[in-house]
């Protein structure tokens, strides 16, 4: 390609770098120092005061468990989407219009959405009431009802992140040359082992992104959880919101930061190890 | 639902079954999408009798607008309406002021550190970024950026400013590189043939892309509530005041959300569809 005046692509990258290194590395180098000095000297008391929370392992345990439920569900609808959406001819555009529209739904919205729903007097309860399930309006949001609570976030989850795990996947499935499927056919492959031999092995680029961008995304639930059940449901991103905003203090806050950022980038590592990819076809 | 799925499956009427069960999957999963949005609505509009009315028909009984313009004259919602917008604006700008070149510059030359770029783009994606939230309260305090609609803009930008460089990159690798050429070769600078060729061909990428950069900032809460006290996003207003709202407040904010966004994906969505490879080939 162009060689000559090579001071061109620097010219065009250098003012996203330099923002992204004040406003991303900078910030980043910060959050791992206020989490592990105490004024301003190096100290794990943040680090300590954080597991000695009452509600430290419990949100680590409902952020994982979300996550584990969470995530492999949106995988299945996604895949199940994709493979649909690929025998729809006429119709196509308009099916994954309305697919693809909790893409503009925040975590926030989506809580208040479900909240409508299941909530005391909710649609939710009508529902059961209708087909003789339930005598009187059941509550499933409260402090005491832990397991449905948890339900009740994962599915509002599930509702709100599929469609970027649904979107990845579809333009994974768009480039899998359709020679592939139709050889495999002629070899007597049925629909199954053609899913699991083909499709799947050459869709892993899509399956890595999606897999890594979605539990990220995962590990920071926090909006959805906090209009559901407000506090009766402690999560680590919502910690960290607590301590710094009603607790203000940035240590402790910052040290669940870093927690977090360590599990992402650990889940990640596991993900690109796991699914190999080509890097040629990293995105 | 059933019967919904039933009725637009078989307008033939000698429809496989196979052909069937693909229709009455794919209705089930746009009513599993569309329902519940439905529903908020019903519960934004049915006001303070509508979210007690008991049992629930799912039918729009006493609905009016009535509730939602109560809504929206509490004090703060305009207000922090009007500041969605501001920072979701600068984030528009910003990302792509600062993504466009970096995606174009990756889309048409080879330079030294171009894989080291890619690999910082990457980074931001494993990283839960709103965090970063809470090291730049002290910075922006001292800067004076605390509690400013632009301070937010900024933080949102680290958001979609990655996500920009990477979908521009896309956008500029499917204009044609002879077109360019072809310019350079009728005594164009590169400057005059990118504006004049360039940027017309990949405006509808990269309107695409700023409303996605949009739709990310508007819905964002948790950097917004970190960094904002008095001048909140509607986000950050809405989770402030949570927990003291009557119901029917919570279903009205949670309308007014999901609005604006999807009216904004609605509008571009052949062109998402098309920066994201999956429109139909």
């Amino acid at each position: 390609m162009t060689k000559n005046r090579s001071w061109i692509p620097y010219l065009l990258i250098l003012p996203s770098v330099a923002f992204l290194a004040l406003l991303f590395i900078v910030p980043l180098l910060q959050t791992i120092w206020l989490a592990f000095s105490d004024n301003g000297v190096p100290s794990p008391a943040n680090a300590q005061r954080m597991m000695a929370d009452i509600n430290f392992a419990r949100s680590i345990k409902n952020t994982f468990l979300l996550t584990i439920a969470v995530v492999p569900v949106q995988l299945a609808i996604a895949l199940v989407m994709g493979t649909m959406v690929a025998k729809v001819g006429r119709g196509r555009e308009t099916i994954l219009w309305v697919w693809t529209i909790p893409l503009g739904i925040s975590d926030l919205a989506a809580g208040l959405v479900w909240l409508s729903i299941l909530q005391n007097s909710g649609y939710f309860n009508s529902l059961l009431l209708g087909l003789g399930i339930l005598e009187r309006q059941a509550s499933w949001l409260s402090y005491q009802t832990p397991v449905a609570l948890f339900f009740a976030i994962a599915v509002a989850e599930i509702w709100r992140g599929t469609a970027i795990v649904m979107v990845i996947i579809v333009a994974g499935l768009n480039q899998v040359p359709r020679e592939f499927k139709e050889a495999a056919e002629i070899f007597g492959a049925g629909p199954w082992t053609r899913f699991w031999r083909i499709t799947l092995p050459l869709i892993r680029p899509a399956l890595q992104s999606a897999l890594i961008l979605r539990t990220v995304l995962a590990f920071e639930v926090f909006a959805v959880v906090y209009a559901l059940g407000g506090r009766n449901f402690p999560v680590l991103v919502g910690e960290a919101y607590n301590w710094q905003n009603q607790n203000q203090n940035y240590g402790v806050a910052a040290a669940y930061a870093v927690l977090i950022m360590i599990i992402s980038l650990a889940a990640t590592l596991i993900y690109l190890k796991a699914i190999k990819v080509d890097p040629e076809r990293l995105p | 639902m059933s019967a919904q799925t039933k009725s637009k499956a078989s307008p033939a009427g000698f429809i496989s079954s196979r052909r069937w069960l693909l229709w009455s999957g794919i209705a089930a999963l746009c009513a599993w999408v569309l329902v519940p949005i439905y529903l908020v609505a019903l519960g934004a509009l049915g006001g303070r009798q509508g979210v007690y009315q008991w049992p629930k028909t799912g039918l729009p009984t006493g609905v009016s607008l009535d509730p939602f313009i109560l809504f929206l004259r509490t004090e703060g919602v305009l207000q922090s309406f009007l500041n969605s917008l501001g920072a979701a604006g600068i984030t528009v700008a910003l990302s792509i002021l600062l993504g466009a070149p970096a995606g174009y510059a990756l889309a048409r030359y080879n330079f030294h550190g171009k894989d080291s770029y890619r690999l910082l783009v990457l980074l931001t994606r494993a990283f839960p970024l709103a965090i970063l939230a809470l090291p730049l309260t002290v910075s922006f305090i001292k800067l004076g950026l605390y509690d400013t609609i632009i301070g937010v803009g900024l933080i949102h930008t680290v958001l979609a400013l990655p996500f920009a460089a990477l979908v521009t990159q896309g956008i500029f690798m499917g204009v044609p590189r002879e077109l360019e050429e072809a310019a350079w070769v009728f005594g164009c600078t590169r400057a005059q043939a990118f504006f004049k060729i360039v940027a017309p061909l990949a405006l509808p990428g990269i309107v695409a892309t700023a409303v996605f950069a949009f739709v990310i900032s508007w819905n964002e809460v948790f950097a917004a509530s970190v960094l904002t006290v008095r001048n909140r996003t509607l986000t950050a207003y809405l989770l402030t005041v949570l927990s003291e709202s009557p119901m029917h407040y919570r279903f009205a904010g949670g309308l007014m959300l999901i609005l604006p966004s999807v009216v904004f994906i609605f509008a571009v969505r052949r062109y998402l569809f098309a920066i994201w490879g999956i429109s139909s080939k």
